[in-house]
C-alpha cells in the first residue's frame, strides 16, 4: 500500500511492522512525532507492546538494555542533546551484545541552540559499538529498519537508522508500506542465541580482570567484521521480497568518472540531480552515496572508487580540530590501498543550511578546477 | 508480631568479597532468603559490582543484572515490561543500589519509575556514603560526619537527605526502613512487598565497619543502637500517606550510637547535643505523620 508519509511516520510504521515488543522513549525535536504516532498506533492495541515514556534518554537506553537482556525486541528514537545523554548506555548496550535498534534523527548540538539538520551527534557516537545506517528518503527510512532487526539479531550488535532532521523526517514523500503478512515473512521473530531464563540463573554485564575483558572487545571487532557479509545477505533476501536494495554504498552516474562526489543522508538526493545535469553538460563526473558509517565500508568504496584521480567529500558535520567526519574516515579507508586519489573535504549545512544545488555544483567545479585542495577543509556555503 | 520463620536456603554463595563484618552482606543474606528463587535481581553500580565476584565466577545463585549506575529504576522497568510481554508473571524484578545510586546519581532514574508506579522493589542499600571507592559522603551521610571528603577539619555540613520522603511523596503503594539487627522485622516488610504490585521501596541501613570506623563485629549491635537511638527509626508507609511507626522501648542517647563509630569521633558534647535535638525533631515529625 503506498502512502504519502514523512520520514517520522516511515520510521513509526517500520517499528509497528518489526513486531517491536518494547519501546521505550522521551521526547526531543525532531524526533517527537515518531514518539507520538508510536504512542497513537500502540494505544489503538495493533501490537503486544509495551511503551515506556521514561524521564529522560539515558533511562530509555537504560530500559532497553533490561528489555533486550530479557530477550525481546526493543526500539528507541531520540536525537541531538538526547543522543548523547546516551552516551554511556550506548556502550553498554554494544558491550551487552544487545541487538537493540535506535533511530536517530540529526540534528546539531548546541550551543548555539539549534534543531535542524547536521550529523555532528551520530557521528560523535561512532566509536561505541553501534553500527549506522544513513538514510536518503522515507522508503529507505523503514526499509532499513525492517533489515536492522535482521542484521543486530544476527550479528549482536545495536543498530541506529539516522536520517535528517525536517529534510526526512517531517517532509511527505510516498512510501511503500508493506503489509504486515509480508513482513513477518521477511524478519521471524526474535530468538535470542543465550535466551533469558531465571530459572537457571545467569550473571550479566558483571566486572571481570584483564584476563578476560580483552577478548570480549576482540569479539565485538569481529562481530562488526561480519557486518558486511551479513548485510549482503539479508539485503539479497530482503529483495527477494519487497524488490528494493541500498547496499552499503551506492555508486551512480558516469561509468568511468575521474571525479567522484561522495555524500550521504538526503544531501545524495540533491547530488544526483547535479551530477546528471552535469553529465548532461559533458561532464566525466560520478556519485557515491555512503549508506552505512559503522562499520565503514572500506572494501566496498575502494572498490567504487577505483580508476577515479580525485574524490569530493561533502560532511554535513565538524569534529572541531580535524574537519568532515566522513572525508577523515575515507582517508584512513584507503590509505592501505594502491589507489590513492586526491581528496577534497567539503563542509557545508552546519546546522540545517540549506546544501543547495549550487553548493553542490560549486564543489564540484571546485575539485575539477585544482589539482590539490588549497586548505585541509574546503567550507562550502560560508558566509565569510 | 507474628513470628517470621528465616528459610534456611541460602541463595548468597560461599566466596564472595565483601569486607569482614559487612552489613551488606548479612542483609543481602536475608533479603535472598526473602526473595526465593524466581527474582532478577538487578544491580546498578555499587559495592555490589565487585562483592559477588569477577566473571567466570559469581556468588549469587539468583538471576543477576549488574546496570548502569545511574540506572536501577529505568533497567528495572524495561526487564519488568519485557517480562510482562512475554507473559511471565511469576518472576520477580527487584534493584539493590547503594545510597550513592537512590540518594545521589539514580535518583531521576528511579524518581521516574516511581511516578510510573513501575511494578518493582527497590532496595536501597544504604551505607551512607561512596564506600566502594573509599568513603567519600553521599547526600545519605549523616551531618557533621567524618568522610575522605568531609574531613574532620570540614565534616559534613548538611543533614541527610530524607529519601523516604522523597519515595512517600511518589505515593507508591508500600516503603519501609529496615536494618539487620531485626531480621524478622526485614522478612516481615519483604513477605509485604512482595505481595503488593507496583514500585515498593526498602530502606535498609547498612553498616560498614572500613567506612563508619568500627570493628567489624558491631554491625549488627550499631544498627540497633541506630533503631533505639531513633537515629535509623524502623517505619513503613502505605500509600505515601498511611504512617506506621514501630515504637522502640529502649531508648538509648544518640551519644551511644555514635560514639562508637570513628566516623563520629571527632565530635563535640554540644555538636552531639545538636544532633540529639535534630534526632528528636525528626522523630516528632514522623510521630505527627503517624497520627493523621
Amino acid at each position: 500500500m503506498k502512502k504519502v508519509i514523512t520520514g517520522n511516520q516511515a520510521v513509526a510504521y517500520g517499528v509497528i511492522l518489526s513486531r517491536v515488543e518494547v519501546v521505550s522513549a522521551y521526547p526531543i525535536t525532531p524526533q517527537t512525532t515518531i514518539v507520538e504516532e508510536l504512542s497513537e498506533l500502540i494505544a489503538n492495541g495493533r501490537l503486544n507492546t509495551r511503551f515506556l515514556k521514561v524521564e529522560s534518554e539515558h533511562s530509555a537506553m537504560a530500559a532497553l538494555i533490561g528489555a533486550s537482556t530479557v530477550g525481546v525486541r526493543c526500539f528507541t528514537a531520540t536525537s541531538s542533546h538526547g543522543l548523547a545523554y546516551m552516551h554511556e548506555m550506548l556502550h553498554w548496550a554494544s558491550g551487552a551484545r544487545l541487538p537493540i535498534v535506535m533511530v536517530n534523527v540529526n540534528r546539531a548540538i548546541g550551543p548555539p541552540w539549534n534543531i535542524w539538520s547536521d550529523q555532528s551527534d551520530s557521528l560523535s557516537q561512532r566509536d561505541t559499538g553501534w553500527i549506522q545506517l544513513y538514510c536518503e528518503n522515507n522508503q529507505e527510512v523503514l526499509d532499513t529498519i525492517l533489515q536492522a532487526y535482521r542484521i543486530a539479531e544476527i550479528v549482536r550488535l545495536p543498530v541506529m537508522v539516522v536520517l535528517d532532521a525536517f529534510v526526512l523526517s517531517h517532509t511527505s514523500e510516498p512510501v511503500d508500506i508493506p503489509s504486515m503478512e509480508e513482513v513477518d515473512r521477511f524478519l521471524p521473530p526474535f530468538c535470542p542465541s543465550y535466551p533469558f531464563e531465571p530459572e537457571e540463573p545467569k550473571a550479566y554485564s558483571v566486572i571481570t580482570t584483564p584476563e578476560y575483558f580483552f577478548e570480549f572487545r576482540y569479539k565485538i571487532q569481529k562481530a562488526m567484521e561480519e557486518v558486511s557479509e551479513v548485510s549482503r545477505k539479508v539485503e539479497d533476501e530482503f529483495y527477494v521480497h519487497f524488490k528494493r536494495r541500498y547496499g552499503a554504498i551506492e555508486r551512480y552516474g558516469g561509468e568511468k568518472a575521474d571525479l567522484l562526489l561522495l555524500t550521504s543522508g538526503t544531501v545524495t538526493s540533491t547530488s544526483r540531480l547535479v551530477v546528471k545535469k552535469l553529465i548532461e553538460q559533458g561532464i566525466n563526473v560520478a556519485g557515491v552515496k555512503i549508506k552505512r558509517f559503522r562499520p565503514f565500508p572500506a572494501k566496498e568504496i575502494s572498490e567504487a572508487i577505483k580508476g577515479a584521480e580525485k574524490l569530493a567529500v561533502i560532511d554535513r558535520n565538524l569534529s572541531p580540530g580535524v574537519g568532515g567526519i566522513f572525508a577523515q574516515e575515507l582517508r584512513a579507508a584507503l590509505y592501505p590501498g594502491e589507489e590513492k586519489p586526491v581528496i577534497f573535504g567539503f563542509i557545508s549545512g552546519l546546522g540545517g543550511r540549506d546544501i543547495t544545488p549550487e553548493l553542490i555544483e560549486e564543489a564540484i567545479h571546485y575539485a575539477l578546477s585544482h589539482s590539490q585542495p588549497e586548505e585541509e577543509i574546503l567550507w562550502l556555503g560560508l558566509k565569510k | 508480631m507474628k513470628k517470621i520463620p528465616i528459610p534456611i536456603e541460602e541463595n548468597l554463595g560461599r566466596g564472595h568479597l565483601a569486607c569482614a563484618g559487612c552489613g551488606a552482606a548479612i542483609g543481602m543474606r536475608l533479603v535472598l532468603k526473602a526473595l526465593g528463587e524466581r527474582v532478577v535481581m538487578v544491580f546498578p553500580a555499587s559495592c555490589w559490582s565487585i562483592i559477588p565476584g569477577f566473571w567466570p565466577y559469581s556468588s549469587f545463585r539468583v538471576t543477576a543484572i549488574h546496570a548502569g549506575f545511574v540506572t536501577g529504576g529505568a533497567t528495572a522497568s524495561g526487564i519488568r515490561a519485557a517480562l510482562d510481554v512475554k507473559g511471565d508473571d511469576e518472576t520477580l524484578v527487584v534493584v539493590w543500589g547503594g545510597d550513592g545510586g537512590t540518594f545521589d546519581i539514580g535518583l531521576q532514574a528511579l524518581s521516574g519509575a516511581a511516578e510510573r508506579n513501575e511494578d518493582f522493589i527497590y532496595i536501597c542499600n544504604d551505607n551512607e556514603g561512596y564506600m566502594n571507592t573509599g568513603t567519600q559522603r553521599s547526600s545519605a551521610t549523616p551531618l557533621m560526619a567524618w568522610t575522605t571528603t568531609t574531613p574532620v577539619a570540614q565534616p559534613k555540613e548538611n543533614p541527610k537527605k530524607d529519601i523516604m520522603a522523597i519515595m512517600a511523596d511518589h505515593q507508591i503503594p508500600y516503603a519501609a526502613t529496615a536494618t539487620i539487627a531485626y531480621p524478622e522485622d526485614l522478612l516481615r516488610k519483604m513477605e509485604k512487598a512482595k505481595g503488593i504490585r507496583g514500585t515498593r521501596f526498602i530502606h535498609l541501613l547498612s553498616p560498614c565497619p572500613p567506612g563508619w570506623r568500627i570493628p567489624s563485629e558491631i554491625c549488627v549491635k550499631i544498627s540497633r543502637l541506630a533503631v533505639r537511638s531513633r537515629v535509623f527509626p524502623l517505619y513503613e508507609i502505605e500509600k505515601g500517606r498511611i504512617y506506621t511507626l514501630q515504637e522502640e522501648k529502649r531508648v538509648v542517647p544518640v551519644k551511644e550510637y555514635l560514639k562508637l563509630q570513628g566516623r563520629f569521633g571527632h565530635l563535640s558534647n554540644s555538636q552531639i547535643e545538636e544532633i540529639q535535638r535534630r534526632v528528636d525533631e525528626s522523630w516528632d515529625r514522623l510521630q505527627r505523620k503517624a497520627r493523621c
